[in-house]
């Protein structure tokens, strides 16, 4: 980690600082606030200030009230909490779960390698949008059902790129050198074969944190996810929506968290694989 | 021709496994449509007879069958809501979603491929680096965001900025219903939700097509075109632009199902009655069928891409051909 510190540029160092901020606020901020995020208090007085407004209580609002007087920042940061936390989950299962089908199906070759690619293409071939649509249509709403449909369909990169390293890595002689000193199979999969194979997996799941942030909150946004009074970054600009002629900043100020963070995501993710595309020719370079 | 009908046979049997798995799904889900559309003081035997009307009685694979067959006769069943034939539902929807994306997907395409083809060319300068900065920031925006960013800013921003009244641009719907409907006014109602989906759409092609032009650029003839004199404008022209041209069929396929999803959003936000709002106004009111039609939509729009994309490449390509 150090390592990848050093050798960060400044926009993947800003990305990393970005992150940990926003996390560490989505802790820290609703937790030391002087007002519950949730509660509604005195509404008159406090709602629709703007953002950079001080109000009657002399409180600081950086990104203003909503129309119940709740701060937005505040409300941003409770949100972050599920938001982040439901993207990070939903992207790295669905990476254990593609690099399980990807590594047993590559390894094991055969029927149930192509069973398992058939499938991944069928779900591949229809916008991942529209099943996450049609699931948060038939379960009942909130993080649980949001994280598995992330899941359910999110796997099928993360198996296709695994598969592909697992096979070439098949043939190679340290992995039959693993053979004929006596290793199980299992074995030589679980040392030899998959710590070589995971480097692409881990850029993916990096980038699918941003992904899955983004599907979050379309779902949220469109009442199919996270459900109020509990805040997501989704819900909370789709709260905004009725107000945005008179108070635009209701819908907006939630989404600036998110396009930091998804924005992070991706820098960091690019970053990473260009890392790694760098270290693959360095291999290339030493070998020949 | 051989490999072309075997792609053609496998994207029939992929749309036919989605179709099955839509159909599946919707039936496997809890929560009963039954209780869920009949009034709440009906008796059992009116239940009853409504889940007959509706051919939710039937044992799974008998319903599949059924359905399977009207499948194949264009028939989609009837909307629980708007009791009228699915396809008939559908077909009012889909042109608005056709035009909609089709002009936001030409112009994505247009502008992304410029963008990426400007920054790819002048790779490390301070255009390339402005532009990444922009196209990165609008990729990780949601597109209902963007939408209520333009909202905004033509209606509070407008208000603020005095802007003059033919930029004060319509936030809601297809038509004017109190002025004239002339092509005029759909014109302006169209520029909000055309624009959001350009951004969104072409922000992520400028990303592909950057990377791409700078790996065109990297190659042997393109080197040697440069090295032996050939000016920078010629070299883009004849010998980049044109072995760009496969890349680019694939990047239109990759391109289409972004700006679906992004319709289903932006039509929500701007109250356009396309497939996407029709989607989302069914799922809130458990019209399966619809819903069931509408993923067809997708999934088929989807599959046809990839196919033509899959089809054309070796016409653009020499070194697929075989």
């Amino acid at each position: 980690m150090t390592g990848f510190w050093r050798g960060a540029g400044t926009q993947t160092r800003a990305a990393m600082l970005m992150l940990l901020a926003l996390a560490l606020a989505a802790l820290v901020v609703p937790a030391l606030a002087h007002t519950d995020p949730l509660a509604i208090g005195d509404a008159l007085a406090l709602r629709l200030l703007p953002p950079l407004s001080v109000d009657v209580t002399h409180h600081f609002h950086l990104l203003g009230t909503d129309s119940f007087g709740r701060d937005l920042f505040v409300r941003a940061m409770l949100a972050g909490r599920l938001s982040l936390a439901v993207g990070i989950a939903g992207s790295a299962l669905a990476g254990a779960v593609g690099i399980a089908v990807g590594a047993i199906g590559g390894w094991a070759g055969g029927m149930l390698d192509r069973t398992a690619m058939a499938v991944g293409d069928v779900l591949l071939a229809i916008p991942r949008l529209v099943i996450l649509l049609v699931c948060a249509a038939l379960w009942p709403p909130g993080a649980t059902m949001v994280i598995t449909i992330l899941v359910l369909t999110g796997w099928m990169g993360v198996a296709r790129l695994v598969r592909g390293e697992v096979r070439g890595l098949r043939a190679r002689p340290f992995v039959e050198g693993a053979h004929a000193m006596g290793a199980s199979p299992a074995r030589v999969l679980w040392r030899h074969v998959l710590p070589n194979a995971l480097a692409p997996a881990i850029v993916a799941i990096a980038l699918g944190v941003g992904s899955a942030v983004l599907l979050e909150s379309g779902l949220s946004f469109l009442g199919l996810g996270i459900q109020p009074p509990q805040p997501s970054w989704g819900n909370m600009i789709a709260d905004g929506r009725e107000m945005i002629v008179l108070a635009p900043w209701i819908a907006l100020a939630p989404g600036i968290a998110l396009i930091l963070t998804v924005l992070s995501c991706t820098l960091l993710g690019d970053a990473l694989r260009d890392r790694l595309a760098g270290d693959e020719l360095e291999t290339m370079r030493a070998r020949s | 021709m051989r490999s072309a009908l075997r792609q053609l046979v496998v994207a029939i049997a992929l749309f036919w496994v989605v179709l099955s798995l839509t159909f599946f799904l919707v039936r496997a889900a809890p929560g009963d449509p039954v209780a869920f559309l009949a009034p709440p003081a009906a008796s059992a035997p009116e239940l009853a007879r409504l889940r007959a009307a509706l051919d939710l009685d039937a044992p799974l694979p008998v319903q599949y069958a059924r359905w399977a067959r009207d499948v194949f006769e264009g028939n989609l069943g009837t909307s629980f809501v708007a009791h009228r034939s699915v396809t008939s539902v559908l077909g009012d929807a889909i042109p608005i979603s056709l035009a909609l994306g089709g002009i936001s997907l030409l112009l994505t395409f247009v502008i992304g491929v410029a963008i990426g083809s400007v920054q790819g060319a002048h790779r490390g300068t301070r255009v390339d680096s402005a532009l990444t900065v922009v196209t990165t920031t609008i990729y990780a925006a949601p597109s209902f965001w963007l939408a209520l960013s333009l909202i905004a800013l033509f209606t509070y921003g407008a208000a603020r900025l005095d802007l003059p009244s033919w930029l004060r641009l319509p936030a809601f719907g297809v038509r004017d219903p109190a002025g004239d409907s002339g092509v005029v006014d759909l014109v302006r109602h169209a520029v909000l939700p055309v624009a959001t989906l350009t951004l969104v759409g072409a922000a992520g092609i400028a990303r592909y097509a950057r990377t791409s032009v700078v790996e065109l650029l990297r190659l042997q003839w393109v080197r040697t075109a440069v090295a032996k004199g050939v000016p920078a404008r010629s070299v883009h022209a004849r010998h980049v632009l044109a072995n760009a041209l496969p890349t680019l069929l694939i990047l239109f396929a990759l391109a289409l199902p972004g700006v679906l999803a992004g319709s289903v959003f932006v039509e929500t936000v701007f109250g356009w009655p396309g497939v996407g709002r029709l989607m989302v106004s069914s799922i809130f009111a458990r019209d399966y069928p619809v819903v069931v039609g509408a993923t067809v939509v997708y999934a088929a729009l989807v599959i046809l891409a990839n196919l033509a994309a899959d089809l054309a490449l070796p016409l653009v390509d020499a070194r697929r051909r075989t």
